[in-house]
């Protein structure tokens, strides 16, 4: 399988596929964040 | 497993070191055979290491979780940093710093959902606490490697590097050129590491890099030396936990904002700021952080925001000095910096923390961070060093480039 796009563009399902990938696990890690952050300020 | 705190400290000392050796040594494959391939065998390697490691903790054999996490795995993660970003740089040759901004930025991303998602695991496996359950953290080790196989699977089927020749709607390369740093031709890898501007950059990385180990290897204990005063005891251990979590915030998010900023005001111009700011705000730190918090948040933010930043800004430095060619393999070479870091940074600082261990406060690190500052300065000087690459070191034109030696 080629890893060379033949069009300058994705195909739009991948990108979305690939977009939620990676963005679900992150914003979970981002949230376990933030929540820890108001202890910083006697919260 | 009864280990001490150095020994326990060795699998991850030996991934930093491979990361950077690997990545030094397979850039070029890196390059040639491209980003489906090289992730591919990250992911192998990657995952194999984790597998490796819970097999080693089962059966008590720490040597074998040396090998598995910090060699194999070392290797594994070497290859798979390069690999997005030197495909990032084809797909946004408009904006090299936005791209290798997110790409590096990814690194910082896998931390921040690996941190409480391994430590969820450990506490539901009863492998935490003063008497943790062997068994459990290597189980813990094997489900990260299942759900990384899983993982990484997805991200090497789904690269794609552009066809020859795309660039964005309405870009012109040669309006890019234009700028003084940019070159005009590509240069080897072969041939970059020859030049003063590779081992001048890689001053830089391996002194920015070291600077911020400054803080973030003692965060914690900063965060609770500093402020033990003013704050109450049952609130300073969470503080300090919240302080570490917002300096990886920082950490991330400066990787994508000041490497983006880069392609606006100028690599130069973005690591004077990097280095000749960062030794400002450890002077900052140093002298007024004790009195004002606010003071002392910013300061730290913004000294791992710059860190971060190094490391992303970085491949789009080398992007500007020696072209797109064989950039990926440039940069692998310019990571060993890292493993140098990785290794010279922890030993200064905790050196220098050890022998002041009877002291109380702030003073406590008052000579790590001159020793920083001392860093930050030398690293700002390397970087005013940096000039264009001459053009006896440029490949020759695209057309004859296959058939002239171009591997060189």
């Amino acid at each position: 399988m080629s890893d060379q796009t033949q069009q300058g563009k994705a195909p739009t399902v991948l990108v979305v596929v690939a977009w939620l990938w990676v963005g679900l696990p992150f914003l979970y890690g981002l949230w376990q964040l933030v929540i820890k952050i108001p202890a910083l300020f006697g919260g | 497993m009864d280990i001490g705190g150095v020994a326990s400290a060795l699998p991850f000392t030996l991934g930093i070191v491979m990361l950077g050796l690997s990545a030094a040594v397979f850039g070029t494959k890196v390059d040639s055979n491209g980003p489906r391939w090289a992730m591919a065998v990250s992911s192998a390697c990657f995952v194999t290491g984790f597998l490796v490691s819970a097999l080693g903790i089962w059966l008590g054999w720490y040597w074998l979780v040396v090998v598995g996490y910090g060699g194999i795995g070392g290797i594994g993660l070497g290859i798979g940093y390069i690999s997005p970003v030197s495909t990032l740089i084809k797909w946004f040759p408009d904006r090299p710093g936005l791209s290798t901004g997110i790409a590096i930025m990814g690194f910082g991303g896998g931390a921040l959902i690996a941190n409480p998602w391994t430590s969820s695991m450990l506490t539901a496996f009863g492998a935490s606490g003063n008497d943790p359950d062997t068994n459990g953290i290597a189980l813990a080790f094997l489900i990260h490697g299942l759900v990384y196989a899983v993982f990484m699977t997805m991200g090497w089927l789904l690269i794609r590097v552009p066809a020859d020749g795309w660039r964005p709607a309405g870009w012109d390369p040669a309006v890019q050129r234009t700028r003084a740093m940019v070159s005009k031709a590509g240069v080897s890898a072969a041939n970059a590491i020859r030049t003063p501007q590779f081992w001048l950059l890689w001053i830089v990385l391996c002194f920015n890099v070291t600077a911020g180990i400054g803080i973030l290897e003692k965060a914690n204990p900063i965060y609770q030396d500093f402020f033990r005063d003013s704050s109450p005891a049952r609130t300073l251990t969470a503080a300090a936990v919240a302080f570490v979590s917002i300096l990886s915030l920082a950490n991330m998010l400066g990787r994508f904002v000041w490497s983006s900023l880069s392609d606006l005001i100028g690599r130069k111009n973005i690591y004077r700021i990097y280095l000749g700011v960062g030794a400002l705000l450890y002077v900052a730190l140093t002298f007024i952080g004790e009195t004002n918090k606010a003071v002392f948040l910013l300061c730290a933010c913004l000294i791992l925001s710059f860190y971060g930043a190094g490391f992303a800004t970085i491949p789009a430095y080398l992007r500007d000095l020696f072209g797109t060619y064989q950039v990926g393999a440039i940069h692998g070479r310019l990571l060993t910096a890292w493993s140098t870091a990785g290794v010279l940074g922890p030993i200064i600082v905790n050196a220098i923390a050890d022998s002041r261990s009877d002291i109380a406060g702030p003073s406590k690190y008052t000579p790590a961070f001159l020793v920083m500052i001392v860093l930050l300065v030398l690293g700002f000087v390397a970087n005013e060093l940096v000039r264009p690459v001459a053009d006896k070191w440029h490949e020759p034109e695209p057309d004859t480039a296959r058939t002239s030696g171009a591997q060189a």
